[in-house]
């Protein structure tokens, strides 16, 4: 792994000051102070990302508890762990930490913050104070979540579907619909963030065809965040006022509509998929052109095609609801677009494939997760289209393949490519190198846990075996065990990493500025970057992905 | 399926039999179209690991032609399967004429079934082999989803309307029936069987449960003793439209529309009254939904469709 001169890539002679590490030293943003006061009110983008690390890894590991202890009661049948009570108030609890405090921020939070503006060849964000108003406002969210967890829970699923949670249910729905209400303000903040920082902070020469697809991606996800989430919030608000105040909205008996509330839901929470999603995809490009050292195949169509699920991403909502009531012919409309938003999808895949081919491939460990990435993303991908043929649907919706399918998605997709970020920016971040057998041993770790905790539910899923089940028919224990089991593998595959991770904080060799020989601005700054990011601003000149290709007989 | 695990559930019907087909050739599509994916780039990450000498001559990094065919040509095969599939769910959603009409009534956490001769059912439902069934859902709290995997079939049950599922089911035996909407603290425990039987078996059945009465008889009954008959029976006074021969028919509405007296609009009438008023009646009906269950309007439902083919709307 050669450290090659930056101004090979971009275009800068030492003159222009640029990025030259032999200049005077300056001081890395981990070192730029010392006390808790420094990293509660700093404004500087990559402190804020990794206050996000701390906060949602924490809230990872929670979520996590909660699905340990639910496949712990899933050993028997008749769920001799938990009472019924317990294990609804467990699987909420587990869903509506993951989705909104670990899956939706995970990467844009974190890496987002920390990558953005040195990738485009800013010194921050465009509101860095905003920034970290939006880290205080997720603290305040999640601070209502603890405090729904230590009193006891909320059993309703993540979902919130009335008339259960407005009249029926025993649990805290009321400040748990606040706590995610308020941490959606932090993702419409976030969004806003990024959409005018990419907009505003380019450095010259950083023109929209030279942009990183990492930032395409997000760009994309900026996008549904700021125009979806405002809907949840609203949808909150009302179940909120329908269970305190008895509005009647999505009361049948005051001639409400249940299926209104199931419209505005899924209005957000689809899109969130995307959300989820989009970001980790644009985390696999940047990890596959690294590892492949080859420029990305078919630039065009992978940015595009980030923009294209943006918006067919709203478009799909209602195949949530094809047993629900809705009419027939809706069911049909939204089968079609929810087959078209594939087509984007299956493009980033087979263009990550083409970028592989003639490729000086690296076996590290960013590659693997990128590599299992792709594997859980298609499976969760092309069961994605199972649900979205309507006969099959009508069988599969609400059993445990609709669990295995979104889990393939949003946990085997969206959590590889976490740790695959982690794994390739680390030493960026913390400016120390890892074990790299280690990280290899824990990507395939997690890829071998995660199939065989999910696979065995698609199978039982189609057999019948409905979700939110806390005692189960007897037939169904043996696959219930097969994915226990996984679970207590995949589940020490997560910690994994955490271990080694801590230990090259201390004991890990110094990185270089460079360390996988990637293209990208912010592997031209030291490691860790400074405070400043760049003492100039860069200027850039080449295309993105500009890696050396061979050529026939030299002919250009 | 017997042995030690389960791979596929059992079928009941000709309908499950092509959700089979249907899945089952949709994942042979779908892994045509990934097993490119996951070889080529298992192939790849071995042929080209960095180090490795190899033909890396001339790499490609556009070809526009190629990425819009491995667009559109999985998307076009994948159209087909969209075409088979809605054309089955639509099917699923056509109710055919003359099927043996069972009501279902969803409540925190309880099946409970109601057939056309007055039989009543707790968390189990009998049904004759080879002929249609229609079930007319109505939830008394929350939504729960009525789900008979043999049948490959479910359908939510929502407060405040009626949704339906029909079903020829022509495997007699035992099956599996569940609620697959979570719906409170015993949601997992509201299952119950659902027991396909042969015609004449049925038959007999029927006969061996005790009932009174049948469900259209129960309704009349209630039609009187609620005070249903004061208004819209034969020698009312009250102007309110009569209820023979409404049940099908199309209703002119004040407000210019025209519906069709289906079980929605008429539980919606009774309901709701206000909401949708038959064009030249006065605004005189009374709410009822503080006083009669989800049962008895059925039943008030099951007498007004026996009175259907009883003389026109006047």
């Amino acid at each position: 792994m050669s450290d090659l001169a930056t101004s090979d890539h971009y275009g800068r002679t030492a003159d222009d000051g640029g990025v030259s590490e032999t200049g005077t030293q300056r001081q890395s943003y981990l070192r730029a102070g010392h006390t808790l006061r420094s990293w509660l009110f700093t404004t500087d983008h990559k402190r804020i990302a990794i206050l996000y690390l701390i906060s949602i890894t924490t809230f990872f590991f929670i979520g996590g508890a909660a699905a340990a202890l639910m496949r712990a009661d899933l050993l028997t049948p008749q769920g001799d762990l938990l009472s019924d009570e317990g294990y609804n108030r467990a699987f909420t609890l587990h869903g509506v930490i993951m989705v909104w405090f670990f899956l939706i921020p995970s990467i844009p939070n974190t890496f987002g913050n920390f990558l953005i503006p040195l990738m485009i060849g800013a010194r921050d964000l465009a509101f860095p104070r905003l920034n970290l108003l939006s880290w205080y406002i997720y603290m305040l969210g999640g601070l209502f979540t603890v405090y729904v967890l230590i009193t006891g829970g909320v059993d309703t699923g993540w979902t919130f579907y009335t008339p259960l949670s407005s009249m029926f249910s025993n649990g805290n729905v009321v400040i748990a619909a606040t706590a995610v209400f308020v941490v959606g303000f932090s993702s419409i903040l976030t969004g806003l963030n990024f959409i005018v920082t990419v907009h505003k902070l380019r450095c010259p020469g950083m023109t929209w065809g030279r942009l990183p697809l990492f930032v395409w991606s997000h760009y994309a996800t900026s996008i549904i965040l700021v125009l979806a989430t405002p809907v949840l919030s609203i949808t909150l608000v009302l179940i909120a006022a329908e269970r305190l105040f008895g509005l009647g909205i999505f009361d049948p008996k005051l001639g409400g509509d249940p299926l209104l509330y199931q419209h505005l839901f899924w209005f957000y929470s689809h899109p969130a998929v995307y959300i989820m999603v989009l970001p980790a995809l644009g985390v696999v490009s940047e990890l596959i052109a690294a590892a492949a050292h080859k420029p990305i195949f078919g630039y065009w169509f992978v940015a595009g095609s980030s923009i294209a699920i943006a918006i067919i991403g709203f478009l799909v909502w209602g195949h949530h609801m094809f047993v629900s009531g809705q009419s027939m012919y809706a069911s049909a409309i939204f089968s079609l677009l929810s087959l078209v938003v594939a087509v984007p999808s299956g493009i980033k895949v087979y263009n990550w494939t083409a970028t592989l081919y003639k490729g000086h491939i690296s076996l590290d460990p960013p590659f693997l997760f990128a590599m299992g990435f792709v594997g859980l993303f298609v499976v969760g991908g092309l069961t994605g289209l199972i649900l979205a043929m309507l006969a099959i649907d009508v069988h599969v919706h609400d059993t445990y393949f609709v669990v295995a399918h979104f889990h393939y998605i949003m946990v085997g997709g969206t959590v590889s490519a976490f740790f695959g970020a982690l794994h390739f920016w680390w030493p960026k971040m913390i400016g120390r190198t890892y074990s790299l057998v280690w990280g290899r041993i824990s990507a395939a770790l997690i890829f071998l846990g995660f199939n065989l905790t999910f696979f065995p539910q698609f199978i039982l899923g189609y057999l019948g075996m409905p979700r939110r089940y806390h005692s189960y028919d007897p037939s169904f224990q043996v696959l219930h065990v097969f994915s226990s089991s996984g679970a207590v593998i995949l589940g020490a595959a997560y910690l994994l990493p955490f271990a080694y991770l801590f230990y090259s904080m201390r004991c890990g060799a110094p990185a270089e500025a460079n360390p996988w020989d990637a293209r990208g601005l912010e592997w031209t700054v030291p490691s860790p970057p400074p405070r400043e990011n760049f003492e100039t601003i860069p200027v850039v000149t080449r295309p993105p992905y500009d890696y050396p290709v061979e050529r026939e007989g030299g002919d250009d | 399926m017997s042995g030690f695990v389960a791979i596929w559930p059992g079928q009941a019907s000709a309908y499950s039999g092509q959700v089979d087909t249907l899945i089952l050739a949709f994942t042979i599509l779908i892994i045509a179209l990934s097993a490119p994916v996951f070889i080529l780039m298992l192939v790849f990450a071995i042929k080209y690991r960095r180090g490795k000498p190899a033909d890396r001559k001339h790499p490609v990094n556009q070809r526009v032609g190629l990425e819009i065919s491995w667009a559109l040509i999985p998307f076009v095969l994948i159209l087909v399967f969209f075409v088979w599939s809605t054309d089955l769910f639509f099917e699923l959603h056509t109710n055919p004429v003359d099927a043996l009409e069972i009501d279902v009534i969803a409540k925190q956490w309880m099946w409970k079934f109601q057939h056309p001769g007055g039989q009543r059912e707790i968390d189990e439902v009998h049904v004759p082999a080879g002929e249609p069934v229609k079930l007319t859902m109505a939830s008394q709290d929350v939504i729960h989803s009525l789900f008979i995997p043999a049948l490959r079939i479910k359908q939510d049950l929502v407060p405040g309307r009626y949704t339906s599922l029909w079903f020829t089911a022509d495997k007699p035996g035992s099956y599996a029936l569940a609620c697959a909407e979570f719906c409170g603290a015993e949601h997992s425990s509201m299952g119950g069987r659902f027991i396909v039987m042969t015609p004449t078996d049925y038959s007999a059945w029927l006969e061996q449960s005790t009932v009174d009465s049948s469900l259209a008889e129960q309704g009349a009954a209630l039609f009187r003793s609620r005070g249903c008959s004061g208004c819209h029976g034969p020698s009312a006074t009250v102007h309110a439209p009569s209820l023979e021969g409404l049940y099908g028919s199309p209703v002119p509405l004040e407000d210019g529309q025209v519906v069709t007296a289906d079980e929605q609009y008429l539980r919606d009438s009774i309901l709701l009254p206000q909401s949708q008023i038959a064009a030249g009646y006065p605004h005189i009906m009374p709410t009822f939904k503080s006083v009669l269950s989800e049962e008895e309007v059925l039943k008030l439902l099951a007498y007004i469709k026996s009175r259907a083919g009883k003389g026109g709307p006047q």
